[in-house]
């Protein structure tokens, strides 16, 4: 068994990876699989596309979290809800009717000042945390190059903004997200090269330039080892040019295709195990990577996504 | 691999004729970085002249391809000996340059201050090295700026750029307009108002009371110390934003939109190819990466794969030293060919559902091994380029 980090007894989650990778499927994987261990799962969209309630075949939700799934609630951030939302329970600053002007000035400041969209949109995560209306918060974060800057928005404002209500705040969010055993990251990649080299500077950064504790890297799309050492040399021994005659006449049509194709996937998966090797290599002693299996299938939805929290509940020794 | 790129009615070739900027955009993660660089060492040994490859990814492998140490804010040559090495011959010069954000702003503001004193205060506001640094629409805008910059020098017969890997993948074709709307917003004028007649000014009284609740007097205070500087250089910055703008949609621009076949990055694609048209900006051509083989899909071979895998034992007879292994072999060959199979046919479902008409359709074969050097860029190149 792995050093397995309590990934499931943490109460938010960031997961991110570079684009592509699949960290909105691990995100509903690692969602999905909390539910079935009994949590209530709060999953939240951050780039609202959509994809995370796709996974789990229900229709979009907004900012409103909505029952997608036994125990799986989600919820898409919208900077501006969050704001009204922030201005009433926070500030204790009742916003009436529409918002316009004010998130107008508030688009504005933004723009003027990093940081203040970021920490509307991390501030929605931990208050839920803080407010633990769910045990677990699951967030499909930004991807690897701006998840960094979003962590690190409330230490940024906490040394921009000396005096002011924001400010008080960014205290207790600093609590929340810079204790291991509530807040976690989860990087995402795939056994290639420019994955795995983003992953660890991404490792580095968050170690150098945050206060939140790298939980697990997840390894996406390991294809499967197709040979041991013996099985190889005789699949050399059947690629030779009399062999493969041999089996296409006995198949009734040629073979070549159907070993060029294995072939494909011996290469494919060499290289890929390099990058992995080098993965390991590159991280923290102790930092637990966890693999998830190529999934060979025609589209992705609920089904594979029940897939991926089981094989990441293998991968977590549940 | 023998897949051969589809390629009517034009070639990237044809495209490039008429095209000084092609900037390579798309979702993150499908090689945007290399198809852009290789596209620029392909044009280098097939049309010749100056060609620049501007990337903002500062991928160490990329910098080794081109034989430098590394790729820094500066335009640097790539050595005609890289080329040798790759059994090529350059008929042109390759330059290459990584774009820093930072140094990017400073240099920026270094030409627009209107005066020394200026230029000191902005480059030492905390707010400004906090925007420069590290805010990621300045990352955005500073791209298409250093492009404009770059392409009136009129150094080069060919720029190709790299886009930033964007939150949203549009973000830096709205970045100009953005940039220039907010230098003349009302809220902006609101702020660098003094401080004394602000609450003379009954309209803008509220925003400051809310604003000095939530951010605190001096933040605010910064704020406006910034945009007062800043102001100076208004009328400079968005000039130069509407021109930033008017060249992406200059004829002789025209974007790549590089993707795989694999759902999300697909999808990316699709829609970053209608927005562009929307935008009547010219998609010239979209590249997908990573295309498995045809022979995948074939579907007697598929039903080859289908018998292979139940008669695996009895058709390894005798072909091998041991017939078990030989039998197993077999049985995970046919297992392997049709798992391929079934994500070749669901990822050429996906190519054919791509709407959007760009002049040329490109697509790669996986290949073997990464590209590490300017060989492989440029046999990548080869297959773009036809």
């Amino acid at each position: 068994m792995k050093a397995a980090p309590d990934l499931l007894d943490l109460s938010l989650v960031f997961v991110t990876g570079k684009g592509g990778v699949g960290k909105t499927t691990v995100a509903a994987g690692l969602a999905q699989l909390a539910a079935e261990h009994g949590k209530r799962v709060l999953v939240c969209e951050v780039d609202a596309k959509g994809d995370v309630t796709s996974l789990f075949e229900a229709p979009p939700t907004d900012f409103t979290p909505r029952e997608i799934a036994p125990g799986v609630w989600s919820m898409s951030m919208d900077t501006e809800a969050s704001l009204r939302e922030y201005l009433k329970l926070q500030l204790r600053i009742p916003v009436v009717g529409r918002i316009g002007p004010l998130a107008k000035a508030f688009d504005f400041v933004a723009t003027a000042a990093p940081g203040v969209r970021e920490i509307l949109t991390v501030g929605k995560f931990c208050w839920e945390v803080k407010e633990r209306h769910y045990d677990l918060v699951v967030v499909d974060a930004p991807a690897s190059g701006h998840i960094v800057g979003q962590l690190a928005a409330p230490q940024a404002i906490n040394d921009l903004v000396k005096v002011g209500l924001i400010r008080s705040q960014t205290d207790w969010m600093l609590d929340i997200l810079s204790d291991p055993r509530q807040t976690g990251l989860v990087a995402v990649c795939t056994p290639e090269e420019m994955p795995v080299s983003e992953t660890l500077e991404l490792e580095k950064r968050v170690r150098e330039e945050t206060t939140v504790q790298m939980s697990a890297v997840v390894v996406n799309r390991v294809l499967p080892e197709l040979f041991g050492q013996r099985e190889e040399e005789i699949f050399e021994q059947l690629r030779d040019a009399e062999n493969e005659r041999v089996l296409s006449v006995r198949a009734g049509g040629s073979v070549a295709p159907v070993l060029e194709a294995a072939r494909l996937a011996v290469t494919l998966r060499r290289t890929r195990s390099a990058h992995l090797q080098r993965l390991q290599a590159g991280l923290p002693e102790g930092m637990p990577v966890l693999l998830l299996p190529y999934l060979f299938v025609r589209s992705f939805g609920a089904r594979t996504t029940r897939q991926v929290a089981h094989a990441l509940g293998e991968e977590l020794g549940l | 691999m023998t897949t051969t790129p589809v390629t009517e009615p034009k070639t990237v070739r044809q495209l490039l004729d008429a095209k000084d900027i092609v900037i390579a955009c798309g979702p993150g993660g499908v090689g945007k970085t290399t198809t852009a660089a290789a596209l620029a060492a392909t044009a280098v040994v097939e049309q010749g002249g100056r060609v620049l490859v501007l990337t903002v990814d500062p991928a160490r492998r990329l910098a080794d391809a081109l034989g430098l140490k590394g790729i820094g804010n500066d335009e640097v040559r790539i050595p005609d000996d890289v080329f040798t090495e790759a059994a090529t011959r350059p008929r042109g010069e390759l330059w290459a340059a990584m774009l820093d954000t930072k140094q990017s702003w400073d240099d920026l503001i270094r030409r627009h201050a209107p005066d020394a004193e200026t230029r000191e205060q902005i480059l030492a506001n905390p707010l400004y090295q906090n925007i420069s640094g590290r805010f990621v629409q300045s990352h955005d805008y500073i791209a298409m700026e250093r492009l404009y910059e770059i392409h009136s020098e009129g150094k080069y017969d060919l720029i190709v750029v790299d886009t930033p890997p964007t939150r949203n993948a549009l973000d830096f074709l709205d970045a100009p307009q953005r940039m220039a709307d907010f230098f003349s917003s009302r809220l902006l004028r609101w702020l660098i108002v003094p401080y004394r007649s602000r609450l003379v000014n009954i309209a803008s009284r509220p925003f400051y009371q809310v604003a000095d609740r939530i951010l605190g007097t001096q933040f605010l205070a910064d704020i406006s110390e910034f945009f007062i500087l800043f102001q100076s250089m208004y009328a400079g910055f968005v000039e130069r934003a509407d021109a930033v703008t008017r060249l992406l949609s200059d004829r002789r621009t025209t974007f790549m939109v590089v993707s795989t076949l694999e759902a999300t990055p697909v999808r990316e694609a699709e829609f970053f190819s209608s927005q562009l048209t929307a935008r009547k900006l010219h998609l010239g051509a979209v590249v997908l990466n990573k295309v498995l083989p045809e022979y995948l899909r074939d579907p007697r071979t598929d039903k080859l794969a289908q018998s292979i895998a139940a008669r695996a034992v009895e058709l390894g007879e005798g072909l091998t030293d041991d017939p078990v292994v030989a039998g197993r072999v077999l049985g995970e060959v046919a297992e392997s060919f049709l798992n391929f199979g079934v994500v070749a046919r669901r990822e050429a479902e996906q190519q054919a559902e791509l709407k959007g008409a760009p002049d040329v359709l490109v697509t790669v074969p996986f290949f073997d091994a990464d590209i590490y050097d300017m060989a492989g860029l440029l046999r990548l190149g080869a297959l773009v380029w036809e």
